[in-house]
């Protein structure tokens, strides 16, 4: 079984089958509705990239969303400037996003470790500051980009689409992008993106891109000029960010500044480490896993609390009420928060590394204890310095 | 003139609010080696303590308001005013400076506990996992203080008798019409007193000449048998009481929300590297200096040449500081350079 | 025989310390030249003078022809000289095999290369090297285990094997017995004498004389920032100035 997964092609089959059924096996749980499978999709792409960046080399960003939301801000233009055809808008989004982190990553990667996150909490700042008040002919600042429909979309024009009296939807050639077509379009997006990063873990190139992040100096020494491995990796990740940008605004047309607050950069820092930074899957699971409770949690309140501890004696149920209801609602984010805490603190390795863990407790055979067992002590014995 | 008068005075009495967070901040990563993104929390706690002690003292009763005669009418009013009549409100109009004395032994005790609970957990750690885990706290501390506050910034006003403007101008000879709110004025003064005290504090005392020397070179203090471990407690506690300090007066001048310390964190940061980590009088330093550079950059005049520069301007720099002299105006070379 | 590295005139101070003085060194290509001193004579400032990690405040440190002060780490890495570190400087995440890989890699690929679609599997030639270096070093049964939980012992092999590897024209070792126990110390005298049969030249940093006198073909004693003697091991062994050096220097511990 193991060997089995050797193969990229068994596991691109097998991850792309989960994908596309993911309306059916989510159903149960409640998680199949288009809204939250777009999410998803689109999150996972985002997570993805910013996996590339940190989970391959260690470098903390905090100005992924900025590439995010410039994305959108691009996919947006198009859909005003071009076409209601979403291929151009996601074109021009990954371009854009790219040159604009070719730029903000030129600069950041001229430092590492905490000055490079502190730059890029800089840049990030100044793109919100920017998007929100100063570039509002192009952000249209604090009530965000929409469509309107005075829009000129010059190759509709040219290509003949009729304007109508209400605002137009985006399309794949036709194909609406609303409810679960909007998913699978998505879809293929995650899956495109999850085979690209696959190759990139199991190339030379990832293993260098490891090798930095384990000690950059030395690779330096080794012969590695580390400046163009470290930007290449941050463009890619900017990109794939762009790329969820425009995804999100192909689903829901419109563009917003908050979407590149430094904060925002935050939520997908914890769906990676939740999942498991610098893991194939980690990440994916990250975001299912928050984007799933996030939907749940965030729709709860007092009524619906009640509801679920309804088989608990009066006393003990308002007593559960009680505990829980900070958590849940508006104070979901305090949720995120202590958890985000949590895994950073006991299992900073994420879901993943506790899956590793578990197996290694349930599924040694006596050699494997013994071997594992000599080399520890052997190594404990000798010491480290 | 005036204006440029203006404009310095605002900046300096921002900056001071800056250099404050900063000195904090600086403490903390000198001393302790550890990125402490919960410390714009800090800040905000230190303000929220301020928003309690009001509205502890503010606790009022239903009483009818016998001025209003056509129709049954009530109004709140405070026990404090009450019982003790015109004291009791002068009490309750000194609420903020109040605080300052009930902040300090709150502020004190969070830092102490945060410090044993958390951080000293991660002082082997990563920068990069210190930093994840405190982002996480600070959230945790915003999402708490937004639950129990609300959403709303909650207006936090300075005593009566100095709400309103000074005569600046008057004071200097110049225009008539230069004032300033005094408030902001005792605000500067208030910040220089802090930082003096904090810098007599590791000047003078002998727990201070610890401190330095464990900023100049942890390995050897700690190799000479000094506990460094209950200083570094003490430490974060003082990080903490400068930090809310900030917080607790700061609150007249901008009334305080749940996330205004996330606001202040990214300025607070910004500030530090501009100084030079590792750097208190750096700190300082750069805290006065952009915020007097955030002052005159939203002046009209240069808002027309460059607009919106005021709001990019402190994190340009930065960029620039970053790039030509990563080690501050004042760190020491080597402190992090990679 | 001609020079492969040519050290002119090179001074290193910190502060008011006088690490190095006027040093004048040649190597001779081909053969093994070791540089043994009392402790902070400067041996390993004058090493990181060569491979780019300081930058002497005056001199040269010519390479082929070419003066290497100011080079990056790694353009001087591919020009041909190759350091292994005297405290292991290995990639603790990796495994023994990924560790000894790199290096290889950065010799084919160059200092950079953009090949994400390439298939790291399938890089059977590099892995099958590399295997081969790890077992000259007697390293090959941990080629799984990750390199940060090996012995301090094992990873001063691994970095043997990491230099070893990329087989430069000139291979600075600082130290590369230290703390190893005797059977692994001959093993390493074999390993760098076969290699040397290779046409590999080499500056060995050394504190362990049988070491030295094994395998140097000229040897240079470095004393406070100078050398006092370069020769053959005989010469050197006879030479009075060497003498005092070290035994000066223990006279005046008493």
């Amino acid at each position: 079984m193991k060997d089995l997964f050797k193969s990229n092609m068994a596991i691109m089959i097998a991850f792309t089958a989960v994908v596309m059924t993911a309306p059916i096996w989510l159903a149960p749980i409640g998680a199949s509705y288009p809204d939250l499978l777009q999410k998803f999709a689109i999150f996972g792409v985002f997570a993805i990239g910013f996996n590339i960046l940190f989970g391959l080399t260690g470098y903390l960003s905090f100005g992924h969303a900025a590439f995010l939301g410039v994305g959108s801000y691009t996919a947006v233009w198009s859909f005003k400037l071009l076409s209601m055809n979403v291929l151009p808008a996601i074109i021009f989004a990954v371009i854009v996003s790219g040159v604009f982190s070719l730029l903000i990553g030129y600069i950041s990667l001229r430092r590492s470790g905490i000055y490079f996150s502190i730059l890029t909490l800089a840049f990030a700042q100044m793109s919100y500051s920017l998007a929100y008040s100063v570039l509002t002919p192009i952000t249209n600042g604090e009530t965000g980009l929409q469509l309107t429909l005075k829009d000129p979309r010059v190759i509709d024009g040219m290509v003949g689409i009729p304007v109508t009296d209400s605002l137009p939807s985006t399309n794949f050639f036709g194909i609406g992008m609303s409810g679960y077509s909007g998913f699978y379009f998505c879809a293929v997006f995650l899956v495109i993106a999850f085979y690209v990063s696959l190759k990139i873990f199991r190339s030379p190139y990832g293993m260098k891109l490891r090798a930095i992040k384990s000690n950059q100096t030395r690779m330096r020494y080794t012969g590695f000029n580390t400046r163009p491995y470290l930007l290449s990796a941050f463009v890619i990740s900017g990109m794939f960010a762009g790329l969820a940008g425009s995804l999100m605004a192909v689903t829901d047309p419109l563009a917003g500044a908050e979407r590149m607050q430094w904060t925002a950069s935050g939520e997908v820092v914890l769906m990676t480490i939740l999942g498991g930074m610098g893991t194939l899957i980690g990440p994916l699971l990250g975001v299912g896993i928050i984007k799933y409770f996030e939907n749940i949690f965030s729709a709860l309140n007092e009524a619906a609390l009640h509801e679920i501890f309804n088989f608990l004696p009066t006393g003990l149920e308002n007593i559960m009420v009680v505990i829980s209801s900070p958590f849940v609602g508006e104070g979901w984010h305090l949720t995120l928060g202590a958890l985000f805490m949590i895994v950073v603190i006991f299992l900073p390795g994420g879901l993943m590394e506790g899956f590793s863990r578990l197996s290694r407790m349930f599924g040694k055979s006596d050699n494997e204890v013994s071997e594992d067992v000599v080399s520890e002590t052997q190594g404990k014995a000798e010491g480290e310095k | 003139m005036d204006e440029i008068l203006l404009q310095v005075l605002n900046g300096l009495d921002k900056g001071g609010a800056y250099a404050l967070i900063a000195l904090g901040l600086t403490l903390t990563f000198g001393t302790l080696g550890v990125v402490n993104f919960a410390h714009g929390a800090l800040f905000m706690l230190g303000a929220f303590c301020a928003v309690s002690v009001q509205q502890v003292l503010t606790i009022s009763e239903r009483v009818k308001d016998e001025s209003i005669t056509f129709f049954d009418a009530y109004k709140e009013v405070p026990y404090l005013e009450i019982w003790w009549g015109d004291f009791g409100s002068m009490i309750i109009d000194y609420s903020v400076p109040i605080s300052i004395f009930v902040s300090i032994p709150i502020m004190l005790l969070i830092g102490v506990a945060i410090e044993r609970g958390l951080i000293k957990h991660f002082y082997k750690r990563t920068h990069a996992e210190q930093i994840l885990v405190t982002f996480g706290l600070a959230i945790v501390i915003q999402e708490i203080v937004k639950g129990f506050f609300g959403a709303n910034p909650i207006p936090t006003p300075a005593p009566d008798i100095v709400s309103g403007s000074a005569p600046v101008g008057t004071w200097l000879g110049l225009s008539e019409n230069l004032v300033y709110p005094y408030w902001r004025m005792i605000y500067l003064l208030f910040a220089a007193v802090v930082i003096f005290g904090v810098f007599a504090f590791l000047r003078f005392t002998t727990f201070g000449m610890v401190v330095r020397a464990g900023m100049a070179d942890r390995e050897t203090v700690g190799l000479l048998g000094i506990n460094v471990q209950r200083r570094f407690t003490i430490v974060f506690g003082l990080a903490a009481v400068v930090a809310g300090l900030a917080g607790v007066m700061y609150t007249p001048i901008l009334p305080p929300d749940y996330h205004i310390g996330m606001d202040f964190l990214v300025l607070s940061f910004v500030v530090v590297v501009v100084g030079g980590m590792g750097s208190l009088e750096g700190a300082v330093l750069a805290g006065f200096l952009l915020g007097i550079l955030q002052s005159f950059a939203s002046m009209n005049e240069v808002k027309q040449i460059i607009p919106g520069i005021d709001q990019i301007i402190i994190y340009l720099v930065a960029v620039v500081v970053l790039l030509v002299r990563p080690r501050g105006l004042l760190g020491r070379e080597g402190v992090m350079e990679d | 025989m001609s020079n492969i590295l040519e050290i002119s005139n090179v001074n290193k101070t910190f502060g008011g310390l006088h690490a190095l003085s006027e040093i004048n060194l040649k190597i001779e290509e081909g053969k093994i030249h070791a540089i043994i001193g009392p402790n902070g004579a400067g041996k390993s400032t004058l090493l990181n003078c060569c491979i780019g990690r300081l930058i002497p405040d005056t001199g040269s440190v010519m390479f082929n022809g070419h003066d290497m002060i100011g080079m990056e780490p790694y353009d001087i890495n591919h020009a041909g000289m190759v350091r292994v570190f005297q405290t292991p400087e290995i990639f603790p995440d990796l495994t023994l095999l990924e560790n000894t890989m790199i290096p290889a890699l950065a010799k084919r690929d160059g200092t950079f290369k953009f090949n994400p679609f390439a298939v790291l599997s399938k890089e059977n030639e590099i892995r099958d090297h590399a295997m081969s270096v790890l077992a000259d070093v007697g390293l090959d049964r941990f080629a799984d285990q990750h390199a940060g939980s090996i012995s301090r012992g094992d990873k001063r092999r691994l970095e043997l094997a990491m230099g070893l590897i990329q087989e430069p024209a000139l291979l600075l070792l600082d130290e590369p017995t230290a703390g190893m126990a005797r059977h692994d110390t001959n093993r390493t005298i074999d390993l760098l004498k076969k290699i040397k049969e290779r046409g590999m030249t080499k500056i060995i940093i050394e504190h362990d004389m049988h070491v030295v006198f094994s395998l140097a073909d000229t040897i240079s004693v470095l004393a406070q920032g100078r050398i006092i003697a370069t020769g053959t091991p005989d010469e050197i062994k006879n030479n009075p100035k060497v003498k005092e050096a070290y035994l000066g220097e223990e006279a005046e511990d008493e």
